[in-house]
């Protein structure tokens, strides 16, 4: 353990640097320079490790935002920025600006994981679902009126689990502490052997196989291990996560527990997404009562030795911490910068020491094996992906939320079971995902055909698929972390090109340059981010090309450079908006 | 098998331990790079490294060597992309060669060179970034930084101490002074130390000396960026191995 974390074992640490910021942000609705030298000396940080940090996560802010600070999801299942523009006019606000009077402001947010819900938004942290317009002039009153958030109608903050098709674990009854009694009765080897059995692969979307993860960290000598829980679900289209921490957390940890028995660790972190700052209570006092039932603590089940125990960490708004080594470094107070591998995390994680980092539902899937053994879990599914997947289906269909299916279902049955039949196009894996369109509607849900985190993003004949691949290049764009050249400078670049492509100023010329770009960007990128950025706008090439040929100009050549636009502050400033002020 | 890797099927041996990039810059093969320096900690983010083993894109600087390793490096598509990068490298930041004090001196210019890159290609992205001239020896210009963090590493790694820093995210991202007030100037950087010389581009500058080795005589001048035996050249007239 390190000094900075040690303080009540198990608790939240309180001394973590993310932790102390949303602290100073909820506190002075910013993070005020005269405080953040005194917190670098308090955690004995550098006081640019501290700055880096606030700078690179998005819930940080270096001016103060409003006392409410309202965060509009611009994913293209749960964003409203529709509803957005309406509210700042109702609140007299530009966005992304603070209103003079301090009180509100609006900004946009990347998918916080609603998709089932939305529209949502997060005020100051907390998680609003299903918001209509028809609440707008209500909401404006409320905050114009300075009323506490506790006093908002609580219907608006209830999330609901929409479990549509639940299967082999969602339907699963399990008491708590079966899995680990299971365990601690057949011993860490026997659990590792039925692990191996059921052919478990990581069901964050790569599919590695679990029993080899667990073995590597277990053979790896070293005086610490860890078991971390990756539940930094930012993908947009993925809510999965959210549902199983909020009605199986006692399963999820409980697989933590598993992991650390196999392992050896006595520590483990459920590093959870800031947007599901909602979640901690809940979370905390499941953690509690499995310490009371002596599930987590020490000599768990009276077994001499086992000891361990689980913090949790809140990340702060930042997609690329769900890459496993870019969560170490957050976890470590540090920027998400994705390490160089090898070395892997299950030899050197955090804190250099041997660490799983798993999947909440493989966590999950864990537990239900330690139960029933691994041949009652590879009865199901393929024989490449054994087992069940837990799908988040959003998007054009009649009934989004959660869907278990055994790993094989076809694209077009799950359509039938949601209400998408309507779909011209679906984002199999989130925007890192591929995007398929109808003739590929029998391809299979499994490793070995579309592999996936579980994201399904459904779009119907009246969606504009540019407009989606523009969002989602956009969202790369705003979550690169800004390491290696290729996605730095090419995913800005890839915004640009849309952008220009989408506004009617494309040429065939910057189709083809786009293209170019986006190959390299794939194939040369530091991490999975940059490596799946170019993914969205190079399916739709491939797969719907008219989309973007209804868009080009007919010309060899058409600048970057537009006139009319660099002409428009200028309007603004002087009032003109006659001719004259038109020039092209 | 015996320790050696072909690059672009030339056979060379490797000791145990050394990376792709060790081994080739020990036999004389040049694999361009930026962000590298041999001495500090690979750092793998520049890219311009990249090089192919069995199909792979990987990073020469942080690449394990091992036996019979079959490396692509001096390739057309290979060259095009480092190419690329190194237009993207420009269009990103401030780069004005003919107004830099660091011309002919600069590695980003050299591979500019080496690659025949004739024009930046892509939308600049103009960005407003801090000059920080507060430190009596030394300038932080911001506007060429190419995030390679060669002195963030020579600072904590050579020189014991922790000067700089990167901060932000993405397009964002930007080096950072580790003071209370951020200012070079409050630091404890000297102009001894290896991080006021290492910046391969005119990031970090001795203040003072300017112009004192002519344009025309630098090191770039003279040198193609891939001859392996060119010792590294400050701006100042003394150090200069030409004169």
């Amino acid at each position: 353990m390190p000094k900075s974390l040690s303080s009540g074992a198990g608790q939240q640490p309180h001394d973590h640097l993310l932790h102390r910021l949303h602290d100073l942000q909820s506190r002075f609705l910013h993070i005020p320079p005269l405080e953040i030298a005194p917190l670098a000396t308090e955690l004995d940080l550098p006081v640019s490790q501290v700055e880096s940090v606030i700078d690179f996560y998005s819930f940080f802010h270096r001016s103060p935002r409003g006392r409410f600070d309202i965060l509009f999801s611009n994913c293209t299942s749960c964003g409203g920025l529709t509803l957005m523009q309406q509210l700042c006019g109702l609140l007299g606000v530009q966005p992304g600006v603070t209103r003079a009077d301090g009180m509100v402001s609006i900004d946009q947010t990347s998918c916080v994981g609603m998709c089932d819900q939305g529209a949502a938004v997060l005020v100051n942290g907390r998680t609003l679902v299903r918001l209509t317009a028809a609440q707008l002039p209500h909401l404006a009153q409320l905050v114009n009126t300075a009323t506490p958030l506790d006093e908002w109608p609580a219907d608006w903050f209830a999330v609901q689990d929409n479990i549509r098709h639940a299967g082999l674990l969602l339907n699963d009854t399990l008491s708590a502490g079966d899995g680990l009694r299971a365990a601690v009765q057949a011993g860490a080897d026997q659990l590792l052997a039925e692990i191996r059995q059921a052919s478990l692969r990581g069901r964050g979307g790569a599919g590695f196989p679990t029993a080899m993860k667990w073995q590597f960290c277990r053979d790896a000598t070293a005086p610490e291990h860890y078991v971390v829980c990756n539940a930094d679900e930012g993908e947009p289209g993925t809510f999965k996560d959210r549902v199983l921490l909020h009605s199986y957390a006692q399963q999820v940890f409980e697989g933590m527990a598993l992991c650390a028995y196999v392992i050896k660790a006595q520590h483990g972190f459920l590093y959870l997404r800031g947007e599901y700052r909602y979640l901690v209570p809940s979370l905390e006092a499941t953690l509690d009562a499995m310490r009371t039932a002596n599930l987590l603590g020490e000599n768990i089940l009276n077994q001499p030795g086992f000891n361990f125990d689980i913090s949790i960490v809140l990340g702060a708004g930042a997609y690329i911490c769900g890459e496993e080594s870019a969560l170490l470094e957050s976890l470590e107070q540090k920027r998400g910068v994705p390490r160089v591998r090898p070395p892997f995390p299950v030899t050197h994680g955090y804190l250099g020491q041997p660490t799983v980092v798993d999947n909440v539902e493989t966590l999950v899937a864990a537990v239900h094996i330690a139960v029933h053994g691994g041949e009652w879990f590879r009865a199901h599914g393929t024989a490449q992906s054994a087992g069940s997947k837990v799908f988040s289906v959003s998007g054009d269909c009649t009934a989004p939320g959660i869907y278990e299916y055994p790993f094989g279902i076809s694209v077009q049955d799950l359509l039938e079971a949601c209400g998408g039949q309507d779909a011209q196009a679906v984002q199999i894996g989130g925007p890192s995902g591929t995007l398929i369109g109808r003739a590929e509607f029998g391809r299979k849900l499994a490793f070995e055909d579309l592999a996936t985190g579980g994201s399904i993003m459904i779009y119907s004949a009246q969606r504009d698929l540019l407009a989606v691949v523009r969002n989602f290049t956009h969202f790369f764009a705003h979550e690169s972390c800004g390491f290696c050249t290729p996605c730095r400078v090419g995913t800005p670049l890839l915004r640009k090109y849309l952008d220009k492509i989408a506004s009617g100023h494309g040429t065939v010329y910057d189709r083809e340059e786009m293209a170019r770009l986006g190959k390299l960007v794939k194939r040369r990128s530091h991490c999975g981010l940059g490596q799946t950025a170019a993914n969205p706008l190079l399916d739709l090439l491939a797969k719907f090309p008219q989309v973007y040929a209804e868009r080009l100009l007919h010309q060899d050549y058409e600048p970057f450079f537009n006139l009319d636009a660099a002409l428009t502050t200028t309007r603004e400033l002087t009032h003109r908006d006659d001719a004259e002020a038109h020039l092209s | 098998m015996s320790n050696t890797l072909f690059i672009d099927g030339q056979e060379i041996p490797f000791a145990p331990g050394q990376t792709i990039m060790d081994a080739s810059l020990e036999a004389g093969i040049y694999i361009p790079h930026l962000c590298h320096k041999p001495g500090l900690t690979p750092h793998g983010s520049c890219k311009l490294c990249t090089v192919e083993v069995d199909g792979r894109s990987v990073s020469a600087c942080t690449l394990p060597a091992a036996a019979g390793m079959k490396v692509d490096n001096n390739t057309p598509a290979l060259q095009e992309v480092r190419k690329t990068l190194v237009q993207m490298l420009f269009v990103e930041g401030n780069h004005l060669c003919p107004t830099c004090s660091k011309t002919g001196d600069c590695t980003l210019q050299a591979l500019g060179y080496h690659f025949g890159m004739l024009d930046g290609h892509f939308p600049p992205f103009y960005p407003r970034r801090e000059v920080d001239a507060s430190h009596p020896d030394l300038v932080l210009d911001r506007d060429r930084c190419v995030l390679c963090e060669l002195c963030v590493r020579a600072s904590r790694e050579q020189d014991g101490k922790n000067v700089f820093a990167i901060s932000g995210r993405g397009a964002s991202a930007h080096i950072i002074v580790n003071t209370s007030s951020g200012k070079l100037g409050d630091s404890d950087l000297t102009l001894d130390d290896a991080a006021a010389h290492i910046c391969p581009v005119g990031a970090i500058l001795p203040k003072n000396h300017g112009c004192e080795v002519p344009f025309g005589r630098r090191t770039f001048d003279l040198h193609s960026v891939a001859e392996s035996d060119v010792a590294h050249v400050g701006l100042q007239k003394t150090e200069h191995h030409d004169e």
